[in-house]
């Protein structure tokens, strides 16, 4: 019996994500408010949908009270987070705070399947985030002075990054993580935020000249460089192309592109021939099976994973996503693919993208420049991420070990990326309120 | 007034006209600004949109593959899903099936008993063989649709596929009674597909008793059952040494025409004497003569004139010291002709005994690149995978592995071989309707009590022209190669050809 459900539930879930998937593109075919609203109150309902379908499932097969208290905990959260951004924020973008529910809700119902306890935990750490986040917007509102702390990030940054290269912990033989206590706390996440607000400072300036930008290099390129040392290779081609990015989108100059990406790639052949940990990952990519008793072992057991899945998925609880080492923190997408199918995880893809788009969209639109590049940085940042850890796991490109940005384990991934999420919302109201100013003047006149 | 209507008039067109040239200029500043953003947004939808691509390409091409890999242990989880599916030879013979009673239990049979047993594997206490290699494709179904899914709904469980081997459970009964008692490894091949026909290792065991007796087996030492001899074995190559040193030869002077040798019965070099089988003499050889009655003397000459690096390197072109294309376990030849050892070293190592080990499937194999004109085929043992009914799931397609030798230097091994048949060690086998072509081998070694005894060696195949079977046939410590490696390989071949 219990069989039947199961099977019956993978299809409806399935169905789910594709009304939702659609919706979030279809959503823009309306000029409308009110049509608008009226899809993304239907997202909401469909995400609700989906955690009651799948934590359903998850609890008959488990029996696990522990189960009933995240899905309780979930949906409390989810109803409260978009009535005060309903309230208090009313010009919020409501597209981006769905996606954002939508991408924690997979991340929590796979988690509450592979292990209660650390989806109580990341429940813990989510609400606690979620709190603190809510008053960025109107942070970002009054501090006009944050343009002016270029050198305080600079330092900031380095420094923790430098501090973990030192006193760091060793995991799978990169340096990611610092001890605090009890906590463990991974900088570089937050880093991610520090780099891009030290960027946007130092680039926002029309008159920036080109000794400026040697030197704003100079600083991203430091960053990178401890990045590398302490092996947290994903993290160093995240800031790299984030910089990038931000430089050519600023002084709009194509060559600072092409020289960026073109002196990248001279760096990474050096990384390759110079690191024997960068050459171990790219053997690991080339021929997993040559190398299946140590870094191969992940990479094969995360495609056993996606191949059993196959379109449709063997269903929840139905898999052994288990038997992949680190699953909850570096292999989420191939217990997705596994339990939930290629076709889930495919709209999962283009959540994330449409979440990208969003944000670049809100850059375009925002006329001050220093908020207009933060908001490009911090789209890229989780662009790229969901490039590398989705890439590195299907072994589309070599694996760098990063997390999937809210779906995966992790309390200082989940923090970072909900104060990112929650600094784009108030860069997004600020653009609002602009809008609204500048009818008002226009009235006027 | 009418002039100042006019002037109003092209004072307005020219504010017009104005206001358009600035709406030009603010659409095309809104156009540059644009460009940077389009570039980025294009370049991040491009990114996402081949990770979709890449996606459905894993799922459609290379998922059966990737789930097929022996190293997926996943499939194990479906074990309350799948009845396994069964183990069947190339004419139908099943050599392995899953028995379920009346209460739902299962037991796995092997109708042959010991005669598969290291080949097709059991599957007690882990799994070996095909067991191990098939494992996930016997552990996936592609039972009729319909019917899994109401399997599925009901939890039943669906028959899993078939694995159809390559094996031609004739030649393998024949290689295996022909062995009789003797240790040692039969492997028989078809040098122009690849495909491994017959695969048999003694001493053997039951593999429908593997369970009772893991103890008994796991604890033996001496014999180590349940190594795959054939695959697995590490043998001293003995006088069969001499095809990779002729091809050696071959190489270094591009014909073997200009070779002659007087054979006084033994060569002393360095105060080291190798003296030839038996204390034989034979004379004056040509190279033909020299490697048909296998004279250890002409060939030690010949080691210590082509040095330890060139004879090294035609070994290593011929896969030793390297990882083989061999999908069940296996034991990499190794040589290591290093040039400190000295002279009596490379002479040991002229005749294959000194420190050079191979495996029979190996020998086998550079048979079937010399039967197949140079060209080695990959090997395989699984033919093809059907569902229950038969419907084939996937099979396999004889590839190309490698060309090992040239053709025209393939030839000229051939020849060498056919002389061994004509006229040398291996004359048992003339005078049959088909022909054959091969060479002997007699490798000495120390066994446990300190004697000196040989193995027997035989590599060769049948129908010369067009090669049908590549046998390579190893009997420890049985005696030299032509009184008994070649009575086994001629009863292999009589089988095939008369029945």
């Amino acid at each position: 019996m219990l069989n039947i459900i199961v099977e019956i539930s993978k299809y409806l879930i399935l169905l789910i994500m594709i009304l939702y998937t659609l919706e979030s593109f279809w959503v823009f075919r309306y000029e409308e408010n009110y049509d608008q609203r009226y899809v993304l109150r239907n997202q909401l309902l469909l995400i609700i949908f989906l955690n009651f379908t799948a934590f359903l499932i998850i609890f008959l097969q488990t029996e696990e009270l522990k189960v009933l208290y995240i899905f309780a905990a979930l949906i409390l959260y989810l109803i409260i987070v978009q009535a005060l951004y309903r309230v208090f924020y009313k010009t919020s973008s409501l597209l981006l705070l769905n996606h954002m529910c939508m991408l924690l809700s997979i991340g929590f119902i796979m988690l509450a399947r592979l292990d209660a306890d650390s989806g109580l935990r990341q429940m813990a750490i989510a609400v606690a985030a979620t709190t603190l986040a809510m008053v960025i917007p109107v942070m970002i509102r009054k501090m006009y002075f944050l343009k002016k702390l270029t050198w305080l990030y600079a330092g900031v940054g380095i420094l923790l990054l430098l501090l973990v290269l030192v006193a760091g912990s060793n995991v799978n033989g990169a340096k990611i993580n610092i001890n605090l206590g009890g906590f463990v706390f991974q900088p570089s996440e937050f880093v991610k935020i520090i780099f891009v607000f030290f960027v946007a400072s130092r680039l926002y300036k029309k008159s920036a000249t080109f000794m400026d930008h040697v030197i704003t290099t100079a600083v991203a390129a430091a960053y990178v460089l401890i990045l590398v040392l302490s092996r947290d290779l994903g993290s160093a081609v995240v800031f790299f192309i984030t910089y990038v990015v931000m430089l050519y989108v600023a002084t709009k100059k194509p060559i600072y592109l092409l020289a960026g990406l073109g002196s990248g790639c001279i760096a990474a052949v050096i990384a390759y021939f110079l690191f024997a940990h960068v050459r171990q990952r790219v053997v690991a990519w080339q021929d997993p099976f040559s190398v299946w008793e140590t870094s191969g072992y992940q990479i094969l057991q995360g495609l056993f994973a996606i191949g059993a899945g196959g379109w449709l998925g063997v269903g929840l609880g139905n898999g052994s996503p288990e038997l992949i080492p680190f699953v909850q923190q570096d292999y989420m997408f191939a217990a997705i693919c596994e339990e939930l199918g290629g076709l889930f995880a495919i709209c999962m893809i283009l959540v994330c993208m449409s979440m990208f788009l969003l944000v670049v969209n809100i850059s375009y639109r925002i006329k001050k420049r220093f908020y207009k590049l933060i908001a490009l940085g911090l789209g890229t940042e989780y662009a790229f991420q969901v490039f590398l850890t989705i890439g590195g796991v299907s072994k589309f490109i070599p694996m760098t070990g990063i997390t999937l940005p809210l779906v995966s384990y992790g309390g200082s991934s989940v923090l970072a990326t909900i104060i990112m999420l929650a600094i784009i919302q108030g860069l997004y109201i600020l653009r609002e309120d602009e809008d609204e100013e500048f009818e008002r003047q226009k009235e006027k006149i | 007034m009418r002039n100042l209507n006019g002037k109003k008039r092209k004072y307005e067109k020219q504010l017009r006209r104005e206001e358009e040239l600035l709406k030009k200029k603010r659409k095309k500043a809104k156009k540059r600004k644009n460009r940077e953003y389009s570039i980025v947004s294009c370049f991040f939808v491009l990114i996402f949109v081949s990770l979709i691509g890449y996606l459905v390409y894993f799922n459609v091409w290379e998922r059966e593959d990737i789930i097929s890999s022996p190293y997926n242990s996943r499939q194990d989880q479906a074990e309350d899903r799948i009845v396994r599916g069964s183990i069947i030879a190339s004419g139908g013979e099943v050599l392995a099936y899953t028995q379920v009673d009346d209460q739902g239990n299962e037991t796995r049979v092997y109708p042959y008993g010991n005669m598969f047993a290291h080949v097709v594997g059991y599957e007690a206490n882990g799994k070996s063989g095909l067991e191990a290699l098939a494992n996930s494709s016997l552990m996936s179904t592609h039972h009729e649709y319909i019917d899994r899914f109401k399997n599925d709904l009901l939890d039943l469980k669906n028959p899993g596929d078939s694995v159809v081997t390559t094996l031609n459970a004739t030649l393998q009964e024949a290689a295996y009674n022909a062995l009789g008692g003797y240790n040692g490894a039969v492997v028989v091949m078809d040098p122009q597909t690849g495909a491994v026909l017959a695969s048999v290792s003694k001493p053997d065991f039951d593999p429908n008793t593997v369970e009772e007796n893991w103890d008994t087996l796991v604890n033996d030492t001496t014999s180590s059952i349940l190594l795959n001899r054939a695959s697995q074995g590490a043998y001293p190559p003995g006088s069969i040494f001499k095809v990779i040193m002729s091809l050696a030869y071959l190489r270094e002077h591009g014909t073997l025409d200009d070779f002659s040798y007087n054979c006084t019965g033994s060569i002393t070099e360095d105060g080291h004497t190798i003296p030839c089988f038996d204390g034989e003499v034979h004379g004056e050889v040509d190279f033909t003569t020299a490697f048909a009655e296998s004279c250890n003397t002409s060939f030690v000459q010949m080691g210590l004139d082509l040095g330890a690096s060139s004879i090294q390197k035609t070994a290593e072109d011929l896969l030793f010291n390297t990882d083989l294309p061999i999908s069940l376990d296996y034991r990499k030849s190794t040589i290591d002709l290093k040039k400190s050892e000295g002279i009596p070293f490379l002479m040991q190592s002229s005749i294959g005994q000194g420190t050079t080990l191979v495996s029979p499937m190996h020998m086998a194999m550079i048979t079937s690149a010399i039967a197949n004109g140079g060209e080695l085929m990959e090997p395989y043992y699984i033919d093809r995978v059907e569902n229950d009914t038969g419907d084939e799931v996937k099979s396999t397609t004889p590839s190309v592995y490698k060309r090992l030798m040239s053709e025209s230097e393939a030839e000229t091994l051939k020849n060498l071989m056919t002389e061994v048949v004509n006229s040398g060690t291996g004359t048992e086998l003339s005078g049959e309707s088909y022909s054959a072509a091969g060479k002997t081998g007699s490798a000495e070694y120390e066994a446990g009590d300190g004697s000196i005894m040989t193995h027997s060696w035989f590599i060769g195949f049948s129908n010369v022209e067009d090669p049908d079977l590549v046998v390579a046939v190893i009997a420890e410590g049985a005696g030299t190669g032509s009184s008994v490696a070649v009575p086994i390989a001629h009863a292999i071949f009589n089988t095939y050809y008369y029945g």
